[in-house]
């Protein structure tokens, strides 16, 4: 497996990219289009929506990386409740959980109306009932959480997953240390994905550790380590899989390292300036995980028709989805001190903005805010 | 009923907690067969198992990160810090991931971070703080820190069945020092109320945990010398400060003193002084006072220590110096 963060794309990751898909539908099979396109779609969406200056914040892209999130994701089993934790280039995972266009656009565009109701930003949200858990900013953060969540799985007797993503970065914080070696050690069922994307921000993988592959910090933890070609689905998946049903057996942890390539910056400001001239021109030309898997399929007895009616079904959707978003209302500012607690339901006004008509006022309270009541 | 110890009455919460309501689990460093550094836990895994009794690693951060995923899943998980010096190094998993969540994200996090605070006992720099100031900034948390065997057990009943993550800081001084027989049945103390632990005309104290004691030999202290009649009012709960009860005092007897064991910079007590000037200024016969520890690391050597924390004989020089502005 090459390494990533300057190499070029290895021969190797495309080996295999002609054989059948073993164990996927032929549906299936076209249902892992359908998300990677929609991701890549929908943030190409976002970034039209950026340039009118309608999202509020920063913008981030999984360009290149759409077949890790979506391949990974794929291999949870949504009717037993998996969830998983995303990352911030892991929109497709989310998309796979069941997370709708509709609720990204609005909360890149700020709205009342989207799913944190203007209090956090771009996907940093989540549904435990369709199965995700919102990220903060603070990597690595997510690990010891999503070792308390299954934990709670295994403490329950539940046949239920959990499955967390970290970047190359964060494998040198304290935290995902901790909350691995926790997992480790409680047998969790948890699956730990590491997006080896080749860049944490600026900072190219050989500044970040010593390891010569991320896959190797298993050995360390004495859990099931796996290693796939990031840009490979199904490869991806078939990765995950095993990771995963490891997991529902109860033989704990595994960490599953995905090598890829960040053909974007950090976010939309990033000019890039620190990637070595022709890297990024490669990884595209060379090894677009949805340019691969397309092949792949019409060498797999589908028909360009079908690929391109996946593509026409996606742009409609989000068509529909940015009226929708652009068309619903910002959040009324007196909802900022709703829901710090559960008892009081919202803050009372400071002095100084007494006299603001507000839902805090009559102690408006929304159901299901933070409640365990579904 | 007979007496029991204030650590005695923490114990008795964790069991009729964890007997009540099967959510309920412990989790911390050496807190199972070894029943924690000061045996608080004793007896838990005994009666409920490794699985609801949990020795984790040496990992502050996952401890409380794991509590929060298994909160959100609907269990109820009770960490213990050895002691509450090691808190610091949870200290991002408390502030950004537990106390945002249910606001950011409408995650619930019902759960309790426990440990044994405070000095009095030559533990030297880091074992004898009292981080519950570095936490009140922190909007989404709340803090207890009982001074009587009876809140001890009640504040950690309450805390356990709380909605939100509650910081139970308990004081090791008081640990074995005081006893009390507990209220029959199921004893809750409400979280956000303070108590009055001695009524008085002249002069009030505000403060709590272990300097509600001194708090209270120094009132009785300058009744007897003094003839000053002094109020004592234990807050029990930081947060949600109880401002009614503050407010109250203040009215009450119009001169004011703040005792913490804590440091004095950036302390509660100068939170409840601003509150104070806020709303009752017109109330003030003299300005309020403080009595802290001084700004510095807790030294190890008694001689240090003694000199470092407010003393009762500390608490007498200000009333009386409050008694005749």
């Amino acid at each position: 497996m090459a390494r990533s963060g300057g190499a070029a794309p290895s021969a190797a990751k495309t080996r295999g990219d002609a054989g059948r898909v073993p164990g996927l539908s032929r549906e299936q099979k076209l249902e892992l289009y359908y998300y990677m396109r929609l991701t890549r779609s929908l943030e190409e969406r976002l970034v039209n929506l950026y340039r009118q200056t309608k999202v509020v914040g920063g913008l981030f892209r999984s360009l290149g990386q759409e077949a890790d999130a979506v391949g990974s994701a794929y291999a949870l089993d949504r009717s037993k409740g998996d969830i998983l934790s995303p990352l911030i280039r892991n929109l497709g995972s989310m998309l796979v959980q069941g997370a709708r266009p509709d609720e990204i656009i609005r909360q890149y565009m700020a709205k009342g109306d989207s799913p944190t109701r203007g209090r956090e930003l771009n996907i940093h949200y989540g549904d435990l009932v369709r199965g995700f858990i919102g990220q903060i900013s603070h990597l690595g953060d997510m690990v010891p959480v999503m070792a308390g969540v299954t934990l709670s799985f295994r403490m329950r007797r539940q046949d239920r997953v959990g499955l967390v993503y970290v970047g190359d970065g964060a494998t040198s914080t304290g935290a995902f240390h901790e909350g691995i070696n926790f997992a480790a050690v409680q047998r969790c069922p948890l699956v730990v994905v590491v997006e080896n994307n080749g860049y944490a921000y600026s900072t190219p993988l050989r500044k970040q550790t010593a390891a010569k592959q991320l896959v190797d910090k298993a050995i360390g933890y004495g859990i099931a380590g796996e290693q796939a070609d990031g840009n490979d689905v199904v490869a991806t998946y078939e990765a995950t899989k095993r990771a995963v049903d490891r997991a529902r057996a109860g033989g704990g942890v595994t960490l599953v390292e995905l090598v890829t390539y960040r053909r974007k910056g950090h976010a939309e400001h990033d000019n890039q300036s620190y990637v070595p001239p022709g890297e990024i021109d490669r990884w595209a030309s060379e090894n677009d995980p949805i340019d691969r898997y397309g092949k792949r399929l019409l060498s797999d007895g589908f028909e360009q028709k079908e690929l391109s009616a996946v593509d026409e079904r996606i742009t409609a959707e989000i068509d529909v989805a940015t009226d929708a978003a652009d068309a619903s209302a910002m959040p009324e500012p007196t909802d900022a001190l709703v829901g710090i607690y559960a008892d009081p339901p919202a803050e009372q006004p400071l002095w100084f903005r007494e006299g603001v008509k507000s839902a805090v006022e009559v102690h408006e309270r929304p159901s299901g805010w933070g409640t365990h009541d579904v | 009923m007979s007496e029991i110890t204030y650590l005695e009455a923490i114990r008795e919460a964790l069991f009729e907690e964890m007997e009540r309501d099967e959510n309920v689990f412990c989790l911390g460093e050496d807190i199972g067969a070894y029943g924690g550094a000061f045996k608080v836990t004793d007896g838990l895994m005994a009666k409920y198992g490794e699985e609801r009794v949990i020795d984790t690693p040496i990992s502050e951060a996952a401890i409380i990160g794991a509590a929060a995923g298994a909160a959100h899943m609907g269990m109820r998980p009770v960490c213990e810090m050895q002691f509450i010096d090691f808190i610091s190094t949870g200290y991002d998993m408390l502030t950004n991931y537990v106390a945002t969540a249910r606001y950011r994200a409408m995650l619930p996090c019902p759960m309790v971070v426990r440990g044994p605070s405070g000095g009095y006992v030559r533990g030297g720099p880091f074992h004898s703080q009292n981080p519950e100031a570095a936490f009140l900034h922190t909007p989404g948390l709340k803090i207890v820190y009982p001074a009587t065997a009876s809140d001890a057990k009640g504040l950690m009943k309450s805390a356990i069945r709380d909605e939100d993550c509650v910081l139970y800081f308990e004081h090791k001084y008081l640990y074995r020092r005081i006893r009390e027989t507990m209220p029959d049945g199921d004893h809750l103390t409400p979280i956000g109320k303070a108590r009055v632990a001695r009524e008085g005309r002249d002069v009030s104290v505000i403060t709590y945990a272990a300097t509600v004691w001194k708090a209270l030999e120094a009132a009785e202290q300058v009744e007897k010398e003094d003839g000053l009649s002094v109020e004592v009012v234990d807050l029990r709960t930081l947060l949600p400060m109880d401002d009614e009860a503050i407010i109250a005092t203040v009215k009450k007897t119009n001169r004011v003193l703040i005792v913490h064991e804590d440091t004095r910079t950036g302390g509660v007590a100068g939170e409840i002084t601003a509150r104070i000037n806020e709303t009752a200024f017109e109330w003030l016969d003299a300005p309020v006072l403080r009595v802290t520890a001084a700004d510095v690391p807790l030294p190890y050597s008694p001689p240090l220590e003694d000199y470092v924390l407010p003393q009762t004989s500390d608490i007498v020089l200000a009333l009386r110096k409050l008694a005749s502005y």
